[in-house]
């Protein structure tokens, strides 16, 4: 069984965390990052081929991951495959013991380094979630065709609440969770202020009930990596107070700032009605999780 | 209608290379009304084509001619008088004309000169951008007269993705978001409850079956000479 699922389903606050699989095919370098975050989280993510880049499946990095003992989430995007191989890589997942799936649209191939590849989008990732749900539930998969075996998944999508239009970022959530989403991981929070309007009108609308909701972190290295992540990542949003803190303190306090800003929001999503985990995001800086987590008052971990 | 562009002067100079006798045709619809094969583009094609055969000194005699329709037999058939004069046919139709022709003369190479590029509109002088993909079984009633599937980057039928920023598409802030534009058409004639439900997966079944597609239609039949 999922052990996300399972610190969930006894009311705890829940912590995943990223793990970026290699670009190669050596194996010891997933555990090797991994090694960061073991007793440290409920949970690891491991990317799927993200921001369009290729790297080793993700798929086989959390067959290793969970050889090594760790839970992983299964992160797979529409981008790359079309329902024939994505309902295989689904049932393969659970055959190999992975109990964790996050359902994405995945980011347009043009910001990779396959700017030619078809992009398949044959279903999008609020379909996806639908087709594991009902291979998971009814033991079908899309067109009605039985399972001898349905998969054991605890399935995950995400949500940007720093997205446009935000009024109807609660609907799109909303038809996630009607479509069997069991936990939602959110894009980095930097904006506190508008991440507790969209999970106020989440919860508005019952739906922090009906799934956990894991906040989204990542820790800042300098004011460089704010001011990039605020211009050129898609889909961010930092506010002008959060760089100014980062100019604000010398050039070698920056990544205790950075550090200090995370656990900040970790603390206030424990407080956040809804608020049911955290998912952090340390890109290539795993070796952090274990002290975030430790400062924001969350160790040991559960089970 | 179908838009098309000329392809690079070299490209069709390397293509036409093994003819001596070549016919220039154009296509008076949809690459005339976006000027890329008509009338006035073939004769500009033809003449600096002949221009750069004589430059260097290449024996190659260029006409020219355009026709109403290259896809529909009945106004190819305009060439079977002519056709026997020619090594080769320069077609400035778009792909389905290039290919009517080919059908109706199985010996005479046809060489493209346009690359044909999508089913659009044109939105002013000099500029056209794509709307229809051509899926088959068309869903514009529900996402309020704009397709997600021509006009959003990732073809979501239950969109917006994550990267909507300011009314604007993550791969490139020039597109407007297509679910901006559904939501916004919706929320103005009070339909935006349309989007409470959950599109099913698209059956692409119906525009890549097994080959390529086809309209028959009986009553249409023999009204065609």
């Amino acid at each position: 069984m999922s052990n996300l699922k399972k610190v969930l389903e006894i009311g705890k606050f829940a912590v995943t965390a990223e793990c970026g699989p290699p670009k190669g095919a050596d194996p010891e370098s997933v555990l090797k990052k991994a090694k960061f975050l073991k007793n440290k989280v409920d949970a690891v993510n491991v990317t799927d081929n993200q921001t369009a880049i290729v790297r080793m499946s993700s798929l086989a990095a959390c067959s290793l991951l969970k050889t090594g003992g760790f839970d992983p989430v299964l992160q797979m995007v529409v981008r790359d495959r079309n329902r024939i191989a994505l309902q295989s890589d689904i049932l393969g997942a659970s055959a190999l013991g992975i109990r964790n799936v996050l359902c994405l649209s995945g980011d347009h191939q043009i910001f990779g380094n396959q700017p030619q590849a078809m992009g398949v989008f044959d279903l999008d990732s609020i379909q996806f979630v639908q087709a594991v749900k009902a291979m998971r539930d009814n033991g079908t998969i899309l067109g009605g065709d039985a399972l001898n075996m349905p998969p054991d998944i605890f399935i995950g999508a995400a949500a940007n609440p720093f997205a446009d239009p935000l009024e109807f970022r609660a609907v799109r959530l909303s038809k996630k969770i009607m479509a069997g989403a069991d936990f939602i991981q959110t894009q980095c929070i930097y904006n506190l202020k508008r991440f507790e309007t969209w999970i106020n009108m989440a919860r508005d609308r019952g739906l922090t009930e009906k799934a956990f909701i894991l906040g989204g972190v990542t820790p800042l290295k300098s004011p460089g990596m704010a001011k990039y992540m605020k211009n050129k990542v898609a889909g961010m949003d930092v506010p002008d107070g959060v760089i100014k803190r980062m100019d604000g303190v010398p050039r070698d306090k920056q990544r205790e700032e950075g550090i200090r800003i995370c656990v900040e929001t970790i603390e206030r999503l424990k407080e956040t009605p809804g608020g049911k985990g955290g998912h952090i995001m340390a890109i290539e800086w795993e070796e952090v999780v274990g002290e975030i987590v430790e400062r924001a008052g969350l160790l040991p971990r559960p089970v | 209608m179908i838009t098309a562009e000329q392809k690079p002067i070299d490209e069709i100079r390397e293509m036409i290379v093994p003819y001596k006798r070549i016919l220039a045709l154009g296509c008076g619809s949809c690459v005339a009304e976006c000027a890329a094969g008509g009338e006035k583009e073939t004769a500009m094609l033809a003449s600096t084509l002949r221009m750069a055969g004589k430059m260097n000194g290449e024996d190659v005699d260029i006409s020219e001619k355009t026709i109403d329709r290259q896809c529909v037999k009945e106004f190819v058939i305009q060439l079977d008088d002519v056709i026997d004069q020619y090594d080769a046919i320069l077609s400035l139709g778009c792909g389905a004309g290039v290919q009517a022709i080919a059908d109706m003369y199985p010996e005479v190479p046809v060489i493209p000169a346009l690359n044909t590029e999508f089913i659009g509109e044109t939105k002013d002088q000099g500029y056209w951008v794509e709307s229809c993909i051509g899926c088959g079984d068309c869903m514009l009633y529900f996402f309020g007269g704009v397709c997600p599937l021509t006009r959003c980057s990732k073809q979501l039928l239950n969109g917006p993705c994550g990267g909507s920023m300011d009314g604007k598409c993550e791969v490139n802030p020039e597109v407007p978001c297509a679910w901006q534009l559904i939501i916004d058409r919706l929320t103005n004639f009070g339909a935006l409850d349309r989007l409470e439900m959950i599109y099913p997966p698209k059956d692409w079944s119906k525009k890549q079956g097994a080959g390529p597609r086809k309209i028959i239609r009986e009553d249409q039949q023999g009204s065609i000479s």
